[in-house]
């Protein structure tokens, strides 16, 4: 072939390369599937299938004695992925704790317009007003489940290095327990009303100094015990909860933040909202509690995102051509065998097939380990940030099944680009030019 | 030096391979150089030589306002030369997702920070309308603001008196920070803390947190401990930090960027080590008749060693420097790109003198094999392809 038709050619097959990239991220898993079985019956049940399955068989062989070319591309493509499903996992693991949180039965009241609680007053001649509001769900005695809440940020001394971070007290009324029934009590009992005593959430006995049971903390120049232990399974779990009215006595705040309460059957949201309109008294927000804390995680998660992509397609680039490099110079050295296999009526179809299901092999492999490996290391990994209220949020990394596929189909995407030159060259190969290298 | 030509060309034999290599270790280092130059500006700020600032918060929670008289009071403690002070606004402007930080200020507050660059003839603007505001030219760009135009923020938190939440201010001047570290802070909006405080409905005579300048010589451990001592055992107690230390223990709290960098960074220069040692085994592999004649004509074996060691060095840092310079370029496109969305500060000294070391260390790690297996080849047993 002549240089510029070759060239030509070469520009021509990156456009269809990158098409087909495309198409391959937008692929869902039936569409994978049906190109994987569409693979493997053209590989098994036509002749020129039979024939790469063949060529590749004697690639794959002679693997071992190219090892240090192939565990470029296997480490390379482990790296990305590892790295991939491990940011991903973050960002998964943030949201999650989030989307956990809160029910569909029950709802949050803010102040109008404010974001989240640290933002929102809500006085106390309020109240009564609230608990009178249709939607709201009674107990047996006809009283409304409604806690009414007030947030307070205090500083307390990290594990990890004893500085001051931003931990989360929330005050609450008694319906609280009733109003969040995933809550539950692993170690000593719940505070008093009228006491100053705390629970703390697992998440946060394992972020801060001084949370054990039985130990006293200095707040707002009172001291405070530490009485029993929590575990929600959200983000509840990075707070520390107390009475309402007591906790707002010690910061002498009159006002509270936000009320939450227990809804009213399936349209009790909707009602509560319509009645809360009607009511030019109250100039307030209702929102689902899942809601709210959804909402609290779009930001981050997505920046986790697409900072785990863009840092994933640099290295995935740089990886590609490692690939490119093990393949070409794999291609270079086997190009007598190639050389024959073309003499003795290999087409190029089959030759291009057999170098790219090589590496395809590879960086399986690669992907595989990748993943593996982000699994052993990250999952279930506990970390923090600053969450929406100014406080610190305890998060478990959260390698899914779909991450890690998702980590397998970039690993697959790198071997693709990778394998592709180094193939479409071998089955270019000048058979008699092939035959006579040494 | 006489022997470059010679490196030069023995690196280029392959040039395919030699290109490939190059351009991942170009990824690699490119990558290294963004990563790395978020990392020290994100874990440094306000650290900057002249500028020896104090924070005063409270001691309970950042959340925690302080009052206005204790101004006064720590004008007064020895070693202060000036204070001013700031408190947080929150508000928004037509998107709660386009945050950006904004806060109400004393009247000197901007004589404290000199590193923002405001014309004079705004700065009296400024001083001059009552419901004025100065923002960071990052932010001015990225929202099409100009000096003289109404910015209808929002309130979040504090209503005016008559509960609207419509805080309409009039932007008087726009300034520039120089330091690349910190071209993040150009991301704010502060106007007059008189004007917040007679206005809003819920705080009256209350501060979020003071800025202290201290004097030059003194002490910042014993300032500290005097303006603490000002509020010790009140409802109100103070932690007076150095702006440096307020801002790391805030930048903690958001995450340990350094660690996470840090194991990227592992990762992509393990797989860097495997890749260009493969590549440089493979170089020496096919040259070793070539490496034999030049023994035969008279090279020491040390020589060869150098040889190889020196074209394994100038892969990584040829490539490695080319990386860390497209990093340069790209960091501020990004910025620009985003229109000041995101602010990317450009590759920092201290990421070029840990990026060149790492350039040395790879290239030597990544050469040493190579280059002892080409010092002891036997002549005859090379030449003779055995």
């Amino acid at each position: 072939m002549k240089p510029r038709r070759r060239w030509l050619s070469n520009l021509i097959t990156t456009l269809l390369l990158v098409l087909l990239l495309v198409a391959w991220v937008l692929l869902p898993w039936y569409g994978v599937l049906a190109v994987a079985i569409a693979a493997v019956v053209w590989l098994l049940a036509t002749r020129s299938g039979r024939l790469a399955l063949a060529a590749a068989r004697i690639g794959v062989a002679s693997l071992p004695q190219r090892w240090g070319a192939s565990s470029v591309i296997v480490i390379g493509i482990a790296g990305v992925v590892g790295v991939l499903v491990a940011m991903l996992a973050m960002g998964e693991g943030f949201a999650h704790t989030l989307n956990q949180t809160g029910s569909n039965d029950s709802a949050i009241i803010l102040r109008g317009g404010s974001q989240a609680e640290t933002n929102s007053v809500i006085t106390r001649d309020q109240l009564p007003l609230l608990s009178a509001l249709p939607g709201i769900a009674r107990d047996a005695e006809g009283h409304p489940e409604l806690s009414a809440e007030l947030s307070q940020v205090v500083n307390l001394p990290s594990r990890a290095d004893g500085t001051d971070a931003n931990a989360q007290i929330r005050g609450v009324s008694d319906a609280a327990w009733k109003i969040r029934p995933g809550l539950r009590i692993v170690q000593g009992r719940r505070f008093d009303t009228g006491k100053r005593e705390l629970v703390v959430g697992d998440g946060a006995q394992q972020q801060f100094r001084g949370l054990e049971l039985g130990k006293v903390l200095r707040l707002a120049n009172q001291e405070w015990t530490v009485v029993g232990v929590f575990h929600s399974g959200d983000a509840h779990d990075s707070e520390l909860w107390a009475d309402a009215d007591t906790l707002s006595n010690a910061y002498d705040r009159q006002a509270l933040q936000s009320v939450t309460v227990k809804l009213d059957g399936k349209n009790g949201l909707a009602q509560l909202k319509a009645a809360l309109a009607a009511d030019p008294r109250l100039k307030l927000d209702v929102l689902g509690t899942r809601d709210y804390y959804a909402k609290q995680s779009e930001g981050l998660t997505k920046v986790i995102n697409i900072l785990g992509k863009v840092i994933g397609t640099i290295m995935a680039i740089g990886a590609v051509f490692g690939a490119l490099n093990s393949m070409y110079a794999a291609v270079a050295g086997r190009a007598r065998e190639i050389g024959t296999l073309r003499a003795i009526g290999f087409r190029g179809g089959p030759v291009v097939a057999a170098v790219l299901l090589e590496t395809m092999l590879l960086a399986l492999l690669g992907g595989l380990l990748g993943a593996f490996l982000a699994w052993l290391v990250f999952n279930g990994h506990t970390v923090s940030t600053l969450g929406a209220n100014f406080s610190q949020v305890v998060f478990q990394f959260r390698v899914s099944p779909q991450l890690l596929w998702t980590g397998l189909k970039w690993a697959l995407a790198i071997g693709l680009v990778g394998g592709l030159f180094p193939a479409l060259k071998a089955a270019r190969l000048p058979v008699t030019e092939a035959l006579r290298s040494v | 030096m006489k022997y470059l030509p010679l490196i030069w060309g023995s690196l280029f034999r392959s040039k395919t391979r030699t290109l490939l290599t190059m351009l991942s270790v170009v990824t690699a280092f490119l990558l290294f150089g963004m990563l790395d130059s978020v990392r020290v500006a994100f874990n440094s700020g306000g650290n900057v030589t002249g500028a020896n600032r104090m924070v005063v918060a409270s001691r309970l929670s950042i959340t925690q306002m302080l009052p206005y008289s204790l101004d006064s009071q720590i004008r007064q403690v020895p070693g202060v030369k000036a204070s001013a002070f700031a408190a947080w606004f929150g508000g928004i402007y037509r998107d709660p997702k386009n945050f950006f930080p904004n806060f109400s200020v004393s009247d000197n507050y901007l004589d404290l920070y000199p590193e923002y660059v405001l014309s004079a003839a705004e700065r009296k603007a400024f001083a001059a309308e009552r419901s004025g505001a100065v923002v960071g030219a990052a932010l001015a760009t990225r929202n099409h603001w100009k000096v003289g135009d109404v910015i209808p923020l929002q309130a979040t938190i504090f209503p005016k008196k008559d509960g609207s939440n419509a805080w309409p201010l009039k932007l008087s001047g726009i300034f520039h920070v120089r330091d690349s570290k910190r071209q993040g802070e150009e991301n704010q909006l502060v106007f007059h803390w008189s004007y917040f405080d007679e206005s809003n409905q819920f705080v009256n005579g209350r501060v979020g947190w003071y800025i202290v300048e201290m004097a030059p010589g003194a002490r910042a451990d014993g300032v500290a401990k005097a303006i603490d001592a000002l509020s010790a055992n009140s409802d109100h107690e103070t932690k007076t930090q150095t702006e440096q230390a307020f801002q790391q223990s805030f930048a903690k709290q958001i995450g340990d960027i350094g660690l996470i960098v840090t194991a990227i960074m592992a990762a992509v220069f393990f797989t860097l080590l495997l890749l260009t040692g493969n590549t440089m085994a493979q170089a020496v592999r096919e040259r070793i008749p070539e490496l034999a004649v030049l023994k035969t004509v008279g090279f020491r074996n040390r020589t060869v060693l150098w040889l190889v060691l020196a074209e394994s060095m100038l892969l990584v840092m040829l490539s490695g420097l080319i990386g860390l310079g497209l990093a340069a370029v790209l960091m501020p496109g990004v910025s620009a790109a985003s229109n000041g969305l995101v602010q990317l500060p450009t590759v920092l000294p201290e990421t070029w003198g840990i990026g060149l070391l790492l350039m040395v260390v790879i290239g030597l790690v990544v050469g040493l094999l190579p280059a002892l297996r080409g010092m002891r080849l036997n002549i005859v047993d090379a030449l003779a392809g055995r």
